[in-house]
């Protein structure tokens, strides 16, 4: 094939997220991360002989607030199989999940497409299953050992149609899919935790041509930086190998975000036969109408509508409407000092500029913000009312932010309080022209940069704490 | 007091009104397991902590705690229910190692109306088979003839209480288990409405099929035994609740008007003669008693068997993979690989039936053969309950035989499964259709073996199929007959 050709990158990705109950699936054990290995569990989610089976209800709850919220069908009569294989982290040997009656089908969201239009990822079907256990292994005595804690934690499968055509793509897909089970309180979506991992199925095509490629399933990426990589990875070497005239291999590989490589784990004839038949322990479980209705009135507002209603209402810009909504946590910082009464611009502007630069300075997600969100109401009133000025405010809240500190005391312990007393701040100024002679005379001749200068000067000797008009005013006035 | 006539509610009576002592009564019955079971081998465990547990059921039974009427009577339960701390092998080199942390809920009930289980009895591995013997623990022997086998998979349950080794049973039926083996060993056994009683703590065969149920000496003990276990379970997703097993309507029932239909269907080709003539007899019995008894047609018979050994092996096959030598039960010394750790821990630890059953269930539900098997055994199974649905807006009871023979020699069917499978036509329907049935014994062939007749009831009808009974046990003595090898010995 001419190395001239362009391709198209066809993705598609099945999402499994681990539901927010607080017990599993099928017994009473806790869902908890975490814990000594083998102690979150019992004879039901380690399978021993003669355990059977009890759904949690709040499974089918949760799961039906996804699907609602995920523009699905739910489906009225579900049933669950079993999917058989054997592993050592699968006790029963096989996993309770759904294939035939999936819980909701034909479901989308609306992202934006590359070319800066709205695009709608098409949502296959969603279904729920229970989780596996871990295998560690250990290399000091060269064997593997089982972790059955997180056996039995529920999950919901997101199967996605192939809509996606760039990574950008599946990162707003997977940015608005995370905001929205967080928002609906479903999951907490934590990808390090393994709360949130997507599955991608990728293949190349042509440009303009019709028939999809032989696709690949790439699966080991915890973090969306990762899934990038991974895509680009993964669409290169399925390029590479066609522009050398060769095939690409139906098969399941792992990416090594370490090697920035991924790996074939197993080739479509190693395929196992999952042999899935109707689950006997389980009876159907029946969705009334009445029920969709009360759990659709019980969704708090989504995300789009929230943007949507930041825009309108609130009067601010696309951008930043669409930024805060990403996150239930940006959205709970803004919303909790809205509630209390700070202007919603400026709320915004802290939030898109100081928040979101700490977060990404640090590398952390806005879940991981731990200060207590009403600080960063008390630090804007403190500005307002110019009891420190912006610049000190910016520095509080670094403290605020990494350390949690309330930022009331800060100031006070720090005694970063606005100089208010004109005679105080006139007298600091005089000391600083005195001292700058060449620079007064520089200014006198015509350089705006002394005045610069000395306004600096002036700020350092007031130690930031004077609101720098007031301080130019002073300064002017001095210098004739 | 001739212990070795009572029943279990004669001895529950005979304890309550302190005419004998809890203890008393499992001395006599360990004294029998002593005597009898080298013969029969219907044991696969007797625990050792019987006498101390009678001694705490006397207790409770002076103190008014223990009321029931089967309070401190001896019994056995099946090797596939979990008791906790005993070993539970479901006959399996397997599970030869297994003891369970927890109890299934069937034993948690029996204990609680104070039972005093004296351990665990023998089955075909996995409950898979015909004739006990293909129990990793070796074949269990037919009190009326040692020679031949007691029927299975409950062959350990209805030999023991026909050899009066114990006063009743815990047994479970997935296609007969419980209704065969009583009719080979001349016991009364019957298999409730699926869901009546909690699986749970059942070691599962086949999820949708398998069903706990009492084999006694007669109806009236096995509807005590039903009252205590027939309780809905929230541990067990399929267990309904259901109005239970009325002993005082059992008692008191007779089959005056009763309209009892018999399906000529199942007296074609493959029945005995002799096994035939025992299940006429006993309609003219219940005739005579005032029943009304017609034949009808019920072709779907001829699904039974492939629909059954399709369904039931399927589920077998996913039910048995979580024996694979990881974290519990058998397994093989060596193995290179973890591949090779399961293949050699199961092939090892498994019989040739349950392998047999296990490739059977894996072939139905492989990918492209789902559709021409699992899924028209689904369909036959849903014709076959609507005949039944059928049959009962005319009938109140159906009546034919239990199996085709009575018991058969030991070793004859085991080199030739198909035809062992065939020897289930009669049974498995009850289980694909998930009704209530009983076996009844109601005569003896001219080798002295003893014929059971199969009285099948609309779903939750258990108080009028072992009211029938009952009715049917006043006016005959087939029951009360004692094994020819206890009278030999």
């Amino acid at each position: 094939m001419a190395k001239t050709t362009s391709w198209e990158i066809v993705m598609g990705l099945e999402v499994h997220v681990e539901l927010a109950t607080k017990t599993k699936i099928f017994c009473s054990c806790t869902t908890e991360f975490g814990g000594a290995p083998n102690t979150h569990c019992c004879p039901i989610c380690t399978g021993m002989p003669g355990v059977l089976p009890s759904l949690n209800k709040a499974v089918v709850e949760y799961a039906t607030k996804a699907g609602l919220a995920l523009n699905c069908e739910i489906t009225r009569y579900n049933k669950f199989d079993r999917k058989n294989y054997f592993y050592p982290d699968l006790p029963k040997a096989y996993q309770i999940s759904q294939l035939y009656l999936p819980i909701c089908r034909n479901g989308g969201i609306e992202i934006e497409a590359e070319n800066g239009g709205k695009k709608v990822i098409g949502i296959h079907e969603i279904h729920m299953e229970e989780d596996a256990g871990k295998l560690v292994h250990d290399p000091w005595t060269d064997s593997t050992m089982v972790d059955y804690n997180r056996c039995g934690v529920p999950l919901i499968e997101i199967v996605s149609e192939p809509d996606f055509r760039s990574a950008n793509e599946v990162i707003r897909y997977l940015e608005k899919l995370k905001a929205i089970l967080q928002f609906i309180g479903v999951s907490d979506c934590k990808m390090q935790e393994g709360s949130l991992r997507a599955d991608i199925n990728l293949s190349v095509r042509p440009v303009g041509s019709e028939k999809f490629g032989t696709r690949t399933e790439m699966k080991n990426m915890n973090s969306f930086k990762a899934i990038a990589r991974a895509i680009n990875g993964e669409s290169k070497r399925q390029i590479e190998v066609l522009e050398d005239g060769g095939e690409v291999k139906q098969e399941t590989r792992r990416w090594d975000d370490n090697k920035d490589a991924s790996f074939a784990m197993r080739s479509k004839e190693d395929a196992q036969d999952y042999k899935y038949f109707p689950e006997p322990d389980l009876i159907p479980i029946e969705i009334s109408d009445e029920t969709i209705e009360q759990t659709r009135n019980s969704l708090p507002e989504l995300p789009e509508a929230k943007r949507q209603r930041y825009v309108s209402e609130l009067g601010l810009s696309e951008y930043d409407a669409s930024q805060l909504t990403t996150s239930k946590y940006l959205v709970a910082l803004f919303e909790q000092n809205l509630e209390a009464g700070y202007p919603a611009k400026e709320l915004a502007n802290w939030i898109m500029g100081e928040v979101m630069r700490l977060l990404s300075d640090s590398g952390r997600e806005p879940e991981d913000m731990t200060f207590d969100y009403s600080y960063l109401g008390l630090l804007i009133g403190m500005v307002q009312k110019n009891e420190i000025t912006r610049n000190t405010a910016k520095k509080v809240f670094k403290a605020v932010f990494e350390e949690g500190c309330d930022p009331v005391r800060y100031v006070e312990e720090h005694n970063l309080k606005t100089v208010t007393d004109t005679g105080a701040v006139k007298a600091a100024i005089q000391e600083v022209v005195a001292a700058n002679q060449k620079s007064v005379d520089e200014y006198k001749s015509g350089k705006e940069k002394a005045l610069q200068y000395l306004i600096g000067q002036s700020m350092r000797a007031l130690r930031g704490k004077a609101d720098p008009q007031t301080v130019t005013a002073i300064l002017k006035e001095i210098l004739g | 007091m001739n212990l070795e006539t009572m029943t279990a509610l004669e001895l529950g009576a005979a304890i309550k009104n302190g005419e004998i002592s809890a203890v008393e009564a499992a001395k006599f019955s360990l004294g029998q397991i002593d005597k009898y079971d080298k013969k029969f081998s219907c044991f696969v465990t007797v625990q050792d902590d019987v006498l101390q547990r009678a001694e705490e059921v006397q207790k409770k039974i002076s103190s008014g705690e223990y009321t029931s009427p089967l309070a401190g009577v001896p019994m056995g339960i099946k090797d596939n229910m979990c008791q906790k701390g005993i070993q539970t092998s479901c006959g399996s080199r397997m599970l030869s190692n297994f003891k369970p942390t927890y109890s299934a809920t069937a034993v948690e009930e029996i204990m609680k109306a104070g039972a005093v289980p004296l351990g665990k009895l023998n089955m075909d591995e996995f409950a898979m088979g015909s004739t006990s013997e293909t129990s990793f623990f070796g074949a269990t022997k037919n009190p009326w003839n040692v020679a031949c086998v007691p029927g299975g998979s409950s062959g350990g349950s209805a030999a023991a209480v026909a050899a009066g080794e114990c006063f009743y049973a815990l047994g479970s039926d997935t296609g007969g288990s419980i209704r065969q083996p009583a009719s080979f060993c001349g016991v009364t056994g019957i298999k409730p409405t699926y869901g009546s009683v909690s699986r749970f703590g059942l070691v599962a065969y086949a999820s949708s099929l398998d069903q706990i149920g009492p084999i006694a000496h007669n109806a009236a003990d096995c509807t005590a035994v039903l009252a205590e276990i027939m309780k809905q379970d929230k541990k067990d997703n399929t267990s309904v609740a259901t109005k239970g097993a009325d002993l005082a309507a059992v008692l008191n029932a007779d089959v005056k008007g009763t309209k009892i239909g018999i399906p000529t269907d199942f007296f074609g080709e493959g029945l005995d003669k002799e096994v035939a003539a025992a299940i006429e007899a006993a309609a003219k019995q219940l005739e005579s008693m005032g029943a009304t008894v017609e034949k009808f047609d019920m072709p779907i018979v001829k699904y039974a068997i492939p629909a059954y050994y399709i369904i039931a092996s399927a589920e077998a096959s996913s039910n048995l993979s979580r024996y694979d030598g990881i974290k519990y039960g058998y397994r093989a010394d060596d193995f290179e690989d973890l591949l090779d750790l399961y293949t050699k821990s199961r092939s090892e630890g498994f019989g040739m039936e349950v392998k047999r059953r296990i490739m059977l269930g894996c072939f139905v539900l492989s990918s492209g053969y789902y559709d021409a098997y699992y899924r028209k055994a689904l369909q036959a199974k849903a014709l076959i309950k609507e005949a039944f649905d059928k049959a009962f807006e005319k009938y109140d009871l159906i009546l034919g035989p239990v199996a085709p023979t009575t018991a058969l020699k030991i070793g004859e069917n085991l080199s030739d499964p198909l035809k062992m499978y065939l020897g289930d036509i009669y049974t498995v329907m009850m289980n694909l259709a998930g009704l209530p049935a009983a076996s009844v014994p109601c005569g003896f062939d001219s080798k002295g073996m003893p014929v059971g007749m199969h009285l099948i009831g609309n779903y939750f009808d258990e108080t009028k199929i072992l009211g029938a009974a009952h009715a049917y046990q006043q006016v005959t003595d087939w029951h009360k007959r004692k094994p020819t090898e206890l009278v030999n010995m």
